[in-house]
């Protein structure tokens, strides 16, 4: 399907969900709360059938957190960019381990890098950093370690 | 190929086909009906323990790579006796660091280097092992050296380093190991270890 | 250091094996519950090569992180340095010369080749032969030295640079490559005689190591880990980059679904790389090696994503700019992270000597998890 047709489903699935403009790919903003039930969704759907998630990740705008999924058809080879916009002193989002199996070690690593809460995850805990490093979160922009990082 | 002399004794071994290049240690007296060679132990303890260094499989990046190429047949160190490459540290001779340590390995490299048997020599390869490498500047998890942790006999420069210059180390270490320096035998005061 | 995950009954028993091992290819903790011989979990304690790769990169410029980059997978060092190329190039909107492009698709497949056969040569070390090993590292070196006449270094070339290559190719290079063509392609039957159809290697990778399509979809595996289940994945047939969609090759694709399959997935690729080679090699057009570009890179501020197939799989490069000399965030998205999280569903069940040929089929380089 080309863009302007997923815009359209899109819409139709969830009203809510606002687009930006710019880049390769159609990239949609949903809200946290949205985005368990819009997953199931775009699963499921038999004109869209998103079945390999192939890159889970965070940035950190100073002033909130984003989470970024990528999505691909294996049938339809249409890609997606579905972000979703989190408060930084609490983030929290679903897990879609249910959906997708190959999210469960990717919201490890950025459940330790950037300290974002997976509600409902099986298994939430470090997976590359060593022990004793919960809550520091290096991949925040605020992140200071004058032990070990020397700055150039 | 660096000449593999001896710091101590003078060989006067008659000229073989070698020519004379790697002399076993000791002066040899001629008497009929063979030859009397006269030498220190230690001398001949550390040539024997040179010549037959096994070394411990520990890659960790690519320098492992080239590691294994020197294991290879192009370049191949089980001419200088290195052949068995053990697995555990329990009979392994030297530790040859390929590649970057970071924090959570470093106390994994110490607990091998315990358990290896004295005497034993650790070679630092590459430029991660030295100094930590590309990895250097703004990074939050490397250790900054392998000698931070273990204490160092040999450095070979490169990232990753030619297997050339893994073999001249090696022949370095053998030859540190005949002359008395390596760090084990300083820290101990004797030349034999 | 490890807390027990699953169920664990009387009589159970929890062993590690690495990180220090001669069969893990890198850095790899696994801890393991066994029943008796028979596997009951499996665990990857990862992170004993974090290198904090995405953190440093933050500080690096446009042109300076790329190389970096072929550190993290190092087999494939040129693909990597290809797709962080390519990625650099979306932002810029450069238009990359013709014999540049067919510079670089040369050299990838060749990096393919001598990736693959390391692979054959440790997973045949793995399984207790230790022969292979020798014969995978002569041609491996025939390769390195036909790159290093080139690029300068033997392993971690750096040779790409955003709007093409750095520098000209070697007047020997193309008579090289072609003899080099003419010996390998008798020296590849070798290795079917050597192990493909030796009795004791077919047994044990013959149905060891399941793996069904709708698993390999759903836990993201991409590479031959996929192929070999039947799944289409090859970003060069499906998204073409540079000059693969005017090639002629095939995407090799088996139904076995098991270690097998994904062995003969990968001897067949090694075939198709020489077709490819083989079509390129007599016609590399003339041209600049390199697109005009200025000396400090910025790129413009929003996001690029560009994935390439590198020997494991999928490699996605995906930068964030806000329009300075440094990127934003910068997030590799690696075949073996994905094809790692599989490996506790394929190896349940098996005995110790199956996982060891499971994991040697999924072809994991550990720096390249961790990153």
């Amino acid at each position: 399907m080309t863009t302007e047709e997923l815009k359209i489903k899109i819409t139709e699935l969830l009203p809510a969900a606002t687009f930006e403009e710019g880049g390769e790919w159609l990239n949609i903003n949903v809200e946290p709360a949205d985005w368990l039930s819009f997953a199931q969704q775009l699963r499921k759907d038999d004109s869209l059938l998103f079945d390999f998630l192939f890159c889970l990740t965070c940035i950190d705008w100073k002033t909130h957190l984003t989470m970024v999924y990528h999505l691909r058809s294996t049938k339809y080879l249409h890609n997606i960019v579905v972000k979703s916009k989190l408060d930084r002193t609490k983030p929290e989002i679903e897990t879609v381990c249910h959906i997708w199996r190959t999210a469960e070690f990717h919201e490890r690593e950025v459940y330790e890098m950037f300290g974002v809460n997976f509600l409902n995850h099986p298994d939430q805990r470090l997976l590359i950093l060593p022990d004793g490093w919960e809550g520091k979160n290096p991949m925040r922009k605020d992140f200071e370690d004058p032990i070990n990082m020397i700055r150039l | 190929m660096t000449d593999i002399k001896n710091n101590h004794t003078d060989s006067q071994i008659p000229p073989s086909g070698d020519g004379g290049k790697a002399p076993f240690p000791g002066i040899v007296h001629d008497t009929p009906g063979g030859g009397i060679v006269l030498s220190k132990l230690d001398d001949v303890i550390n040539w024997a323990r040179s010549n037959s260094l096994w070394p411990l499989t520990f890659a960790t990046s690519c320098c492992g790579i080239e590691m294994m190429s020197v294991a290879g047949a192009k370049y191949d160190f089980s001419r200088f006796g290195f052949e068995v490459a053990r697995a555990t540290p329990r009979q392994a001779d030297v530790i040859i660091i390929a590649g970057t340590i970071v924090n959570k390995m470093a106390p994994v490299l110490k607990r091998l280097y315990d358990q290896m048997a004295d005497p034993k020599y650790v070679i630092a390869m590459g430029a991660c092992a030295i100094s930590g490498g590309p990895f250097f500047y703004n990074t939050y998890s490397v250790v900054k050296g392998a000698d931070h942790v273990i204490p160092v006999d040999v450095y070979i420069a490169g990232c990753p380093p030619r297997p050339e210059a893994l073999l001249h180390a090696l022949i370095s270490l053998q030859e540190k190991i005949k002359s008395g320096l390596t760090r084990e035998q300083l820290k101990t005061g004797k030349e034999y270890l | 250091m490890f807390q027990e995950v699953g169920t664990t009954v009387e009589g159970d028993l929890i062993i590690n094996v690495g990180p220090q091992h001669p069969a893990t290819h890198g850095v790899l903790h696994l801890v393991i519950t066994l029943n008796g011989e028979t596997i009951k979990n499996i665990e990857p304690h990862l992170g004993y090569i974090h290198r904090s790769i995405e953190k440093m990169c933050e500080s690096l410029t446009y042109r300076q992180f790329i190389y970096v980059t072929s550190r993290m997978d190092y087999l494939s060092a040129h693909i990597n340095n290809h797709a962080c190329a390519l990625c650099v190039e979306k932002g810029l909107q450069l238009e990359i010369p013709p014999r540049a492009q067919v510079i670089r698709v040369l050299m990838d497949e060749l990096t393919r080749i001598a990736s693959h056969e390391l692979w054959w040569g440790a997973m045949a070390m793995d399984l207790g032969a230790f022969t292979p090993f020798f014969h995978a590292f002569r041609e491996r070196e025939t390769i390195n030295d036909i790159m290093e006449e080139t690029c300068g270094a033997r392993l971690t070339m750096n040779y790409m640079v955003p709007g093409g290559v750095m520098h000209d190719l070697h007047p020997n290079f193309q008579k090289r490559v072609k003899d080099f063509m003419l010996l390998y392609k008798k020296k590849i039957h070798e290795y079917d005689e050597l192990v493909t159809g030796n009795i004791i290697f077919q047994n044990r990778m013959k149905g060891v190591g399941y793996l069904s399509a709708e698993d390999a979809i759903s836990y993201g595996c991409t590479g031959p880990v996929a192929r070999g289940s039947g799944v289409s994945s090859d970003i060069r047939k499906l998204y073409p980059y540079e000059i693969y969609d005017k090639l002629e090759f095939d995407e090799v694709l088996e139904t076995g679904c098991d270690s097998f399959a994904r062995y003969m997935i990968r001897i067949r690729e090694m075939q198709q790389s020489i077709r490819i080679i083989e079509q390129l090699i007599d016609n590399i057009p003339e041209g600049d090696f390199q697109a005009k570009t200025k000396a400090v890179l910025k790129l413009p501020k929003g996001e690029f994503y560009s994935r390439v197939e590198t020997a494991r799989g999928e490699l996605g490069v995906y930068i964030v700019s806000e329009g300075g000399t440094t990127p934003y965030r910068i997030k590799f998205r690696s075949p073996g992270f994905s094809n790692l999280s599989a490996l506790n569903h394929i190896a349940k069940g098996g005995k110790i000597g199956d996982l060891i040929a499971s994991m040697g089929t999924l072809d994991l380089v550990i720096p390249d998890i961790d990153r």
